[in-house]
């Protein structure tokens, strides 16, 4: 690999990699993952947490889809078996952190400005804010906005998409990006199904699996008639298998994907 | 509207391998990006052309070659063509599938000019920029 760029270039096949032509331009074939830099970042960020034992969530959604409301609920469930920290990721306010705060929670607020996501760099400096010896559950609650956030990786170990049933249930197939990068969905306020005529989740479950995702399609709801034992013990048990590997693995640190040129 | 960070990073990129290669000017520059990327070409485009100003590649025309989207069906093994929001098997039917090709975002190759190399017209400050359309 490339010192100066990190491209897949060495002294052994730039001959074959660069093709000077008769009009004096040099065509020099690189096949790099624009989102290389991010990813590598995102690396060192799972690595970072790793180390402290610490298993992360990255929670994506439309605005409004009940992030905070569903956080708020599960820190009142959790919070005595779990130790939970929470990166909260708006484009301005700290009101969701001062949220999660009031539940007696660490909460670092990252107000993006403009920019419609959170992305690696945003998040180490975050976990630098965070105590992670005291943290073993870390919830990242992104941007609302079920666009950019799918393209960028943070460092996480799951991904978990709400789709509130006050939304169409054709969410999935109209943001496939954002759905195909969900480990779990989330039907969220549920406890308003039965006023939502229009939702049909059946509708939006087959929305997911025509994204050939087999992924589990949880109902909850953290108003009113609390349902939150399904996504609970999907996050008890996925948070205990993270723990079960790191006792057997050892992250190593890596550079990004050695990728050859098509020659 | 994350084209602009993706195309700060292509820049970025594209900067590194001039650098690299000692190069004066970059004319053109060729990505691959798959309908599942999560990036519009057309925002990308408009984006480069006004990210490219000040740098290398400030003259670079981008050339952007869109791929289809592939999946592989873990039921038959089979092999076949899917669109965004449907990434079902096309043999059998079955929605547990991996996809094989359609998320790419890829620098697929610089063209650059060393001032050795660069003939009188096409040196910097004498070469037109030009803004070409060229989507394939």
């Amino acid at each position: 690999m490339c010192e100066t760029c990190g491209c897949n270039l060495t002294s052994g096949n730039m001959h074959i990699a660069q093709q000077p032509r008769s009009d004096g331009v040099t065509a020099v074939n690189v096949l790099k993952n624009l989102m290389s830099e991010n990813d590598t970042q995102a690396a060192h960020n799972r690595e970072h947490l790793e180390r402290h034992n610490v298993f992360a969530v990255n929670l994506m959604s439309s605005p409004g889809a009940g992030k905070t409301a569903l956080l708020e609920a599960s820190i009142e469930r959790l919070g005595r078996e779990l130790r939970i920290g929470v990166i909260e990721g708006d484009l301005e306010t700290e009101n969701d952190a001062a949220r999660i705060r009031r539940h007696g929670i660490p909460a670092v607020q990252i107000t993006t400005g403009s920019a419609c996501h959170l992305d690696a760099h945003l998040i180490h400096k975050a976990l630098h804010a965070l105590d992670l010896d005291a943290i073993d559950l870390l919830f990242i609650e992104n941007v609302g906005n079920l666009v950019c956030p799918a393209g960028f990786d943070l460092g996480q170990h799951r991904n978990v998409v709400l789709l509130s049933v006050t939304e169409g249930d054709d969410k999935p197939a109209k943001y496939p990006v954002m759905f195909r990068a969900a480990d779990l969905v989330l039907l969220s306020k549920c406890d308003l199904l039965g006023a939502m005529e229009d939702f049909d989740h059946t509708a939006a479950e087959a929305a997911v699996r025509a994204l050939g995702r087999e992924v589990p399609v949880i109902h909850t709801s953290a108003r009113r008639e609390l349902q939150l034992d399904g996504w609970l013990s999907w996050l008890r048990e996925a948070c205990a298998a993270q723990r079960e590997s790191l006792r057997h693995y050892r992250p190593v640190t890596d550079g990004p994907a050695l990728m050859f040129p098509q020659l | 509207m994350h084209e602009l960070a993706v195309c700060q990073a292509l820049l970025d990129h594209v900067q590194a391998v001039a650098n690299a290669q000692a190069a004066d000017q970059v004319t053109r520059v060729q990505i691959r990006i798959g309908p599942l990327s999560g990036v519009v070409p057309e925002l990308l485009e408009r984006a480069f052309y006004l990210a490219r100003a000040g740098g290398p590649a400030a003259c670079a025309s981008l050339v952007m070659k869109t791929t289809g989207i592939r999946v592989r069906c873990r039921s038959c093994g089979r092999e076949s063509a899917a669109t965004p929001a449907r990434l079902v098997c096309d043999v059998c039917g079955d929605y547990r599938t991996d996809l094989v090709e359609g998320d790419q975002l890829i620098l697929e190759r610089v063209e650059l000019l060393r001032s050795s190399q660069m003939p009188e017209a096409t040196s910097p400050g004498v070469q037109a920029c030009v803004k070409p359309a060229d989507v394939t």
